[in-house]
């Protein structure tokens, strides 16, 4: 007698997200549990987008610092500096609109954008700068002057959903939609966004990402959730791809700044800063997040060969 | 949890003009109207339909699937006309479902017509004796009626075991009793037997007000014995199956719960 497979059976499959003008990148469409390719359809892998910044970092450790100080000032060049090294996919985060920042304006924003948009071929996530209020006014401006992109707007919140929904829908746009840490939360949020008309296939969840060591595992189960309720209890609301934010938490942590002086029991600094990223970018594949957004490219390197090694076991 | 629309049916003085009249609007209206409060299928009660049987078997069936992608219940006790409607069915959106069979002998023809056309079909555990007193005789009932659903060649994956709802106003013991009975009737069988209701009897012969009241607790507590399917008013129990859905486990709480 041969060996069966006990397989399980899913009730759901996550939407295929193509996003880019030009040139375009893709992730999502799984039909199962991350990497069980025995029991589903994979037609994505999973995509890395490169974070930038539409104004000169100040919260940059060192080792990060090290690879784009010779380009931050200047988002397009910074684009292109992370084409040059492989980037599929840009996430632009407005840093500057913060009223702790620069507090700059929507239609600066907008012009930004714009100015990018004119320079780059890649796929662009543009990203506000969590501060639900001012994220109300500069994102839709933005997803205004990037129509016909076919971009990803980001963060819409509870608090804030309704103005950048709109906008989104009407510039053609996916959206991501972000809760904190709860898969009840996640839902609701889903619900009100496609209470707005706003189409469901076109959401991307982030249930707030967090670094390994930093309240990593809340994510992951999160992520764990959330896909489980989607697939296979066929919850249609949870039913979308996931992405983690993974560089703007990571390169907060202490780990990836603390140095071989004041911590030598820690090791190198600069192999212990790009791991944190990258094992935390590798859990959260695990845990079925379909885009990572990452900051360092040894990082994102060791992510993708992960991402690689995985996928060619796939139809064997 | 199967949701059947209960509400075309032949007691329905709106619906029996229609049939007489072959006046589809008012079909297609009530069908819409159940399939948009979350019916997943349409019950056609035609009653014993003499005259014409299979003709008006026909076009209801029709008229409903013209109207929504739905598949049919269909409730005759006329043979040929259930023969009929099984024939016209448009099985794209799933199969049929024959209401009903019994263990009365003129009822077994519709054994034959569910293992002819491999659809699923309900059997009531009525007896040859009557109505069941109790929970235990619906058991005996249902299994002779597995028993002779073998021996038609019907999987019992495809017989849907009805406890027999009875009027709460007349027979108050029995409400429990088909609790009891629905919890029974998964035993019987590895997996467990499905089962179904035609919830609304309850309350029949209740004041109008106090019938949504009846029905909707009633079906609360056969949700949580685990009933598969019920002939309902959709949009009565809409909130209970939702309800009961996320107090169970089955569904994902979040504030809008009602709205999706």
């Amino acid at each position: 007698m041969s060996l069966q497979i006990v397989k399980e059976t899913y009730n759901g499959k996550i939407p295929e997200i193509v996003f880019g003008r030009d040139k375009k990148a893709s992730f999502g469409g799984a039909s199962a549990l991350p990497f069980h390719f025995f029991e589903g359809e994979f037609p994505h892998k999973p995509l890395i987008a490169f974070e930038i910044q539409d104004v000169t970092p100040e919260d940059y450790p060192e080792e990060i610092a090290k690879v784009y100080s010779s380009v931050w000032d200047d988002s397009i060049r910074w684009a292109k500096f992370c084409e040059s090294i492989g980037a599929e996919a840009i996430a632009l985060r407005l840093a500057s609109t913060h009223p702790d920042s620069k507090d700059s304006s929507s239609e600066q924003a907008a012009d930004k954008v714009k100015k990018l948009l004119d320079e780059i071929n890649l796929p662009l996530i543009i990203l506000g700068s969590n501060h639900t209020e001012k994220d109300a006014e500069v994102l839709p401006v933005v997803a205004d002057a990037a129509r016909g992109y076919n971009c990803i707007i980001g963060k819409a919140q509870e608090s804030n959903y309704k103005t950048i929904a709109a906008a989104s829908v009407a510039g053609g746009h996916y959206l991501i939609a972000m809760s904190e840490l709860d898969v009840n939360l996640a839902k609701q949020l889903d619900i009100l966004i496609t209470q707005t008309g706003f189409p469901k296939d076109k959401i991307i969840i982030d249930p707030m990402c967090s670094a390994l060591g930093y309240g990593f595992e809340y994510t992951y189960s999160v992520m764990e959730r959330i896909r489980i309720a989607g697939l296979i209890q066929g919850d249609t609301m949870l039913c979308q791809p996931m992405v983690a934010d993974v560089g703007f938490y990571v390169w907060k942590t202490k780990e990836t700044q603390a140095s071989e002086v004041e911590i030598p029991d820690w090791g190198s600094l600069h192999e212990r800063a790009l791991m944190w990223e990258a094992v935390t970018a590798c859990s959260f594949l695990i845990s079925g997040a379909d885009l990572l957004i990452m900051r360092h490219p040894e990082a994102v390197k060791i992510t993708q060969t992960f991402i690689e090694e995985l996928f060619s076991i796939k139809g064997k | 949890m199967l949701i059947i629309g209960e509400r075309l049916s032949i007691i329905s003085k709106k619906v029996r003009e229609a049939l007489i009249k072959k006046d589809k609007e008012p079909i297609k209206q009530i069908a819409i109207e159940q399939w948009n409060f979350g019916a997943q299928m349409i019950e056609a009660n035609i009653g014993p339909a003499e005259n014409r049987g299979e003709e008006l078997m026909e076009w209801i069936v029709t008229t409903i699937q013209e109207s929504v992608p739905l598949p049919v219940s269909l409730d005759t006790t006329n043979p040929a006309a259930m023969e009929a409607g099984l024939k016209i069915h448009n099985n794209q959106w799933g199969k049929p479902l024959i209401n009903s069979t019994s263990l009365d002998p003129e009822r077994f023809i519709m054994f034959e017509l569910a293992a002819k056309y491999s659809v699923p079909i309900i059997a009531l555990t009525v007896g040859k004796g009557g109505l069941p007193r109790d929970a235990e005789e619906r058991v005996e009932i249902a299994v002779q009626l597995m028993e002779k659903s073998v021996e038609y060649g019907i999987s019992l994956e495809d017989i849907y075991l009805d406890p027999l709802v009875l009027q709460i106003s007349g027979s108050q013991n029995q409400a429990k009793e088909v609790l009891k009975a629905v919890r029974l009737f998964h035993e019987l069988n590895d997996p467990p037997m499905k089962t179904i209701v035609g919830l609304s009897n309850l309350s029949n012969g209740c004041p109008k007000h106090l019938r949504p009241v009846l029905n909707k607790y009633f079906f609360a507590l056969l949700m949580y014995e685990g009933l598969s399917a019920a002939i309902v008013n959709p949009a009565e129990v809409i909130e209970v199956v939702k309800t009961i859905n996320v107090i169970t486990g089955k569904t994902l709480y979040a504030h809008s719960y009602l709205e999706i």
